[in-house]
């Protein structure tokens, strides 16, 4: 980010920026920027607070009123509410998995991914009212596609057809994986009395539900998959990190 | 995700502590009045809209986001799985900030709002993002913008 500020600075764009790893914005030293104390993914603090997102805004547009730099300031705020969410605990709107007999039967797993699925559609449909909006679609797939082809490749990940043509299978599966996490997520923020973070809701979906179990376990296969599009998506980007303690590899 | 200074440690040290280029000085161009500044934003949050192409590992490309585009149909692919997500499903202007600055247009803190905005996915190695940038800057000006604000993720 800093270093996009440096090329288009050098251009002749004045540019100003909000930095959310102060310690690499110090490094890499972008002509103007404000370092933020919020949580990476929320540069602007917190979801519908616009008089807040206004003022981080707006302080960063500030600075190119200056007149030298490098410029780097501290926006000193919290999010409104950030005391009261460290504070309430956090109810997990369904609280099921459905049995697995068989991780080895792809139909079984299918089948259980969709009474999942279906239990959590309710609430998904409450986030999309809610919200206004979903982020759920960057597969151009349904939910029922995607199960299927979950399963298939936790049980059959060389035999699975890549879902897209010209793409490779690790780049098909992760784009409907998170996809799916983002109906899961989506339909477990939906309820409006909870303030939730990524965090609680990720420990809810990789620890309790059967699509985190599948996951987890196509991580675990995948660390040593002869497939290199696998492999190579296992090692950072199928599981985050926070929650790679339930792998087998860690 | 939580802030990083919840973060256990060997996560926050591999983050704080990864490769980063360096630059001997920091280039430097005075900017006009906010109020006579057409503001464009550019994000590295991995937006687009719904038709346009996920992004994929190491491309270095961006999406276009027009300025009247609807901004409640932006999708995130985003590769990482390590930051926060529920913040934007609830509330684009959490990473993209377009509300507000149209707000801050219609109050004349700034003077316009660009017609173009500009998604990348981050991590980008430098090398491969320098004559990507360089090449938006020349886009950015044919826009008429006159400062850009950059928001990461």
């Amino acid at each position: 980010m800093g270093g996009l500020a440096h090329v288009l600075e050098d251009e002749g764009i004045p540019t100003t920026h909000i930095s959310l790893i102060r310690v690499h914005t110090e490094k890499i030293k972008p002509p103007r920027a404000l370092a933020v104390p919020f949580e990476l993914g929320r540069p602007l603090g917190a979801p519908n607070e616009p008089d807040f997102q206004r003022r981080v805004l707006l302080e960063t547009l500030k600075l190119l009123e200056r007149t030298s730099g490098p410029v780097l300031e501290d926006f000193p705020d919290l999010p409104p509410g950030t005391e009261e969410e460290e504070a309430q605990g956090w109810a997990c709107p369904v609280n099921f998995a459905p049995p697995m007999d068989d991780i080895n039967d792809a139909d079984l797993v299918y089948q259980s991914l969709l009474q999942e699925v279906n239990l959590l559609r309710p609430w998904y449909e409450e986030a999309v009212k809610n919200f206004g909006r979903s982020a759920f679609g960057i597969s151009g797939k349904t939910p029922e596609e995607i199960a299927r082809v979950i399963a298939d490749v936790l049980v059959d990940p060389l035999g699975t057809e890549p879902p897209y043509e010209g793409e490779s299978i690790g780049v098909g599966f992760k784009r409907m994986a998170d996809d799916m996490r983002y109906f899961y997520t989506e339909a477990a923020i939906a309820r409006p009395d909870q303030r939730t973070s990524d965090f609680e809701v990720a420990n809810w979906l990789w620890g309790e539900t059967t699509l985190g179990k599948v996951l987890v376990a196509i991580r675990d296969e995948s660390m040593e998959s002869e497939d290199p599009s696998l492999k190579a998506l296992a090692v950072t980007a199928m599981v985050p990190t926070h929650q790679r303690h339930r792998t087998k590899h860690g | 995700m939580v802030h990083l200074r919840e973060m256990p440690e060997h996560l926050r040290d591999r983050l704080v502590n990864q490769e980063l280029p360096t630059y001997e000085s920091t280039p430097w161009v005075d900017a006009k009045p906010l109020a006579e500044s057409k503001i464009a934003i550019i994000s590295t949050a991995g937006l687009h809209r719904q038709e346009d192409s996920p992004f994929v590992p190491g491309a270095g490309d961006y999406r276009i986001i027009p300025d009247d585009a609807d901004m409640d149909t932006l999708m995130m692919s985003h590769l990482s799985t390590n930051f926060d997500r529920t913040g934007f499903f609830q509330d684009v202007n959490t990473a993209f900030p377009i509300d507000r600055l149209h707000e801050l247009d219609e109050q004349g803190v700034v003077g316009s709002v660009a017609s173009r905005h500009y998604s990348f996915m981050g991590a980008t190695p430098p090398a491969m993002m320098e004559p990507v940038a360089r090449d938006l800057a020349g886009l950015l000006k044919d826009d008429g913008v006159d400062a850009v604000v950059l928001v990461p993720v």
